[in-house]
């Protein structure tokens, strides 16, 4: 009867269009600022001009007529950004811990007169705590235990050590923050630029007090988020929500581009410590790491951010003895939040140019001391997870190395002012530990009478969401793609499928729609879901996440298995360094990324393009300057991203060795990309004998940095160490030999050729 | 005052020295072209003015008297590069789309890849790292 209907052609593995293509490149799509309601007034946040301290007086030096003005005190339920911890306020009352720490809220109808509104705020200062490793509040702190580090170090030839710094890093998403609220029906409805929806409902309830069915939160299309909409638009929300209900109306909070950098979420700093046993032929025998990170002034996400760090301290490589330990220290500064990587970017950073400081030490091939340590199937990680099947370490490694011609430019750049580095590098897909466990995901899907819709609180922010997701469901079911909808993240309409965070999208909502999708099939029993809905009306299937069978963890004792899986990636970087000005120009990047299965050639890509740019930025050009505890660059003119022109050809290879748990074999690809470049590009710097070991490697960095230290031999420019190596070796290992090399006058090659970019 | 918009001649009134970027999106409604830093640095608003690409936070609305302004909304939808921003992945998010888009458009036929990269340097996307919006302008 509804026999004979022919299977579509598989959409997975296709870049079919993305659902989301059209209504973006004519303009049509809205976003949170192209919304407007009848009456709706526009909102200011008034933010502390100092870092730490007390209010003592605030003054309102305006005609307040035609104003909502709107403060602690109008507060209904508890002024606290509900997250992990109850510490973050909305709205100051008194005590001030970082600049641009919102105190006073003020709405009105033109948006020209909001802006003239003086507002004088007196305060009584305190020194601030800048230093993180001087201050004395810790957020969080955690130790991973691998064997006995001591046995290690003992039976190590050499121990070397290291510190490696990283700077602040601004998300830049090209749509700045924004959240709308609109009272109505004894509710409110938030309309905004986020990447989770069910986080600000939390937040809103909160502040509140409601009941959940009063608060209806609507994800509007959205202009970029990298981690930097995860947390941060619940104070927006809140903010928006507060003048919303005081006023009556509708009130629209689009921060501008000063404002977005100056108040919201960064990446954390971090200072990371190796102290590293290794044999002469190159095994690692144990390493000992120490990471610090600036939280910032409240608590926010350091405590996950610092663990998914502290999880990949240690890189891909096989020790038996690891110790780490990691500390989240308050500062009063703007706390500092999620932006993709969470953590990762910064040890993997410190480990990968540690490796490069290993092997230039023992003067061995970079790549073969990676190939001696790197992960094998069966190995163990440092919280003692055994690697399955799914570990790729090795095969991108050596797939990058030959993709790039790695060995024949490493020689030909020797002396010049050209340099080849890689780093090796993995990243857990999904939430830490027992997470998704807690999380417990849902999904659902829904027929109507064009097929299937989609309804999950997992957000578009550019990478892909919708189309992806309407992949997975239409081959699961066995229907064309088209056929196949997402509707908007509405938490009055979704399931809470948990945030749109650690490259868990894919993997783990993926996965989750794709038993929804099964289960839809057998409910169907042979007929279309057009057929289905035409004969018996709407039907909608739920599922929820199954954690996976064997997986174990311990919060406690940071012992099991971290992640159900994780993605593995090589990045080679060339760059080119000018001797009169020291920048870095970089050349090429080339990266080899095992992310299982792309769903979408394109937009899989896309993701590993798009976050190897961003960690080019990170890398040479991001500098985030802080004076007095804010940032003091917080425009486009000065804080600077990677142009067209500063980006280098982006050489991508997708290697798709699946993993078990997610669908079609999908492990997380969106934050990977951004681990690799940093390391790469510094090992690049490193190999023209300049010793950086920080990012932003600005000019300056570059031109105070001393020389590396070189036992003997290797390649690069001639010279020895102004900074000597910290290498305390056992038996006869070389000393360091001293003088002062001048600065790179190496020759310079000829401009690149083939289709690297002129 | 007159000016030409996207292909027909309109009267708006508006105050003379506010930016062309918001007479577009409140007085004409036309959203598509997008504020991303509001100091000509990202080139998200960039629309044509007599065909050539302009910031238009940096306009005021005095400076397209008589000219003739194109905006996204101006290509219809199923212009050539508007499809291959498409299939190439050249859009990600959005947000810089329209205005990349506008850049592109001035940028004449099949541009050479080093033209496309110079001509673009004052679009940001932070989404794609460029390559696919590459593949987009060179396809179309």
């Amino acid at each position: 009867m509804h026999a004979s209907k022919t299977t579509p052609a598989p959409a997975v593995g296709r870049s079919v269009p993305r659902k989301d293509g059209a209504e973006k490149v004519a303009g049509a799509a809205k976003y949170v600022d192209d919304l407007v309601f009848p009456g709706m007034l526009h909102g200011r946040t008034i933010r502390s001009t100092i870092p730490r301290g007390r209010i003592t007086a605030t003054r309102l030096d305006f005609d307040q007529r035609g104003y909502t003005i709107a403060d602690y005190r109008d507060i209904p339920g508890r002024n606290v950004v509900a997250l992990i911890e109850d510490d973050q306020p909305f709205l100051v009352e008194r005590e001030i811990r970082h600049t641009a720490e919102p105190i006073l809220l003020l709405a009105h109808e033109s948006r020209d007169e909001l802006l003239r509104a003086r507002v004088e705020i007196e305060y009584q200062r305190e020194d601030p705590l800048l230093d993180p490793e001087r201050s004395p509040t810790s957020f969080k702190s955690l130790g991973i235990d691998k064997g006995a580090i001591d046995d290690g170090l003992a039976a190590a030839d050499l121990i070397i050590e290291g510190e490696y710094r990283t700077g602040h890093q601004e998300h830049i998403y090209i749509e700045t923050n924004g959240v709308i609220a609109v009272p109505q029906d004894g509710g409110i409805t938030l309309l905004g630029s986020i990447q989770c929806p069910f986080y600000v409902h939390k937040a809103i309830k909160s502040l509140l007090g409601w009941s959940d069915d009063r608060i209806r939160v609507v994800q509007t299309e959205t202009g970029g988020g990298f981690g930097g909409k995860e947390e941060y638009p619940n104070l927006i929300a809140g903010h928006a929500a507060l003048l919303a209900l005081k006023a009556n109306r509708p009130v629209k909070i689009v921060y501008d581009r000063g404002e977005d950098m100056i108040a919201t979420t960064k990446r954390h700093p971090a200072i990371v410590r190796h102290r590293t046993g290794v044999k002469r032929d190159g095994r690692l025998t144990a390493m000992d790491i120490d990471i610090v990170m600036d939280a910032g002034a409240y608590v926010t996400l350091s405590p996950v951010v610092l663990s998914r760090g502290a999880i990949h301290a240690a890189g891909p490589y096989r020790c038996d003895h690891v110790r780490v330990r990691g500390r989240a220290m308050m500062t009063n500064t703007p706390p500092n939040g999620a932006f993709r990587g969470f953590g990762a970017p910064q040890t993997q950073f410190a480990i990968e140019v540690h490796m490069q400081r290993i092997a230039e030490t023992l003067d061995i091939d970079p790549v073969k001391l990676r190939e001696i340590n790197a992960f094998r199937p069966g190995d163990t990680t440092s919280t003692g997870q055994v690697l399955g099947d799914d570990c790729s370490a090795l095969d991108v490694l050596r797939r990058a190395v030959r993709r790039s011609g790695f060995r024949t430019k490493h020689r030909r750049y020797a002396g010049t002012n050209r340099g080849i580095g890689l780093a090796l590098f993995y990243h857990g897909s999904g939430f830490t530990g027992g997470g998704e466990a807690r999380l417990a995901s849902k999904a659902s899907l829904g027929l109507c009478e064009r097929g299937v819709q989609i309804l999950v609180a997992s957000t578009e922010i550019g990478q892909g969401t919708r189309t992806m997701h309407a992949q997975i469901v239409a081959d699961a079911l066995g229907v064309p793609f088209e056929q196949v909808e997402a509707v908007q993240p509405d938490t009055a309409n979704v399931p809470d499928s948990g945030p749109t965070v650690a490259s868990r999208t894919c993997m783990v909502v993926g996965r989750i729609l794709q038993q929804c999708a099964e289960e839809m099939k057998t409910r169907l029993n042979g007929m279309t879901p057009i057929e289905y809905f035409a004969a018996h009306g709407p039907l909608i299937v739920t599922s929820e996440y199954e954690g996976p069978s064997g997986i174990k963890w311990d919060d406690n004792t940071y012992r099991g298995d971290a992640y159900s899986t994780y993605a593995w990636a090589c990045d080679v970087a060339e760059v080119e360094l000018n001797p009169d000005t020291f920048e870095i120009r970089p050349l090429k990047l080339t990266c080899v990324q095992d992310i299982g299965k792309a769903i979408h050639p394109v937009l899989a890509a896309g993701q590993i393009e798009g976050g190897t740019a961003q960690g080019i930025g990170y890398a040479l050009i991001e500098q985030v300057v802080m004076r007095d505890g804010g940032m003091v660059n917080s425009q486009l003119t000065n804080y600077t991203i990677p142009t067209t022109l500063d980006t280098p050809p982006i050489d991508v290879e997708i290697v798709e060795n699946p993993s078990r748990y997610g669908p079609h074999g999908a492990k997380g690809v969106g934050e990977l990309p951004i681990d690799g470049p940093a390391p790469a590009i510094v090992n690049a710097i490193r190999s023209m004998g300049i010793d950086v070991r920080e990012i932003p490697a600005v000019p300056e960095v570059v031109m105070n940095a001393g020389n590396t230290h070189q036992i003997s031999g290797g390649n690069g420019l001639a010279g020895s160490g102004r900074r000597e190596a910290r290498t305390s070796t056992r038996g006869n290992a070389a000393g360091d030999p001293h003088g002062h090399a001048s600065r790179p006058s190496a020759p310079r090659l000829p401009p690149p050729t083939s289709r690297d970019y002129p | 005052m007159i000016f030409s918009l996207n292909s027909s001649t309109v009267d708006i009134d508006a105050h003379p020295m506010k930016r062309l970027l918001d007479v577009l999106r409140e007085e004409c409604g036309l959203t598509g072209t997008k504020e991303g830093c509001g100091e000509g640095e990202c080139g998200a608003c960039t629309v044509l003015i007599d065909d050539a690409p302009v910031c238009a936070c940096l306009v005021p609305f005095a400076h397209v008297r008589g000219a003739s302004v194109t905006t996204i909304e101006g290509l219809g939808g199923d212009h050539p590069l508007q499809r291959a921003f498409v299939e190439e992945g050249g859009a990600q998010c959005g947000i810089c789309t329209p205005g990349m888009i506008m850049t592109a458009l001035s940028l004449g036929e099949k541009p050479t890849l080093r033209k496309v990269r110079e001509g673009l340097v004052g679009n940001l996307c932070r989404c794609t790292g460029y390559e696919a919006i590459y593949r987009a302008v060179r396809k179309a």
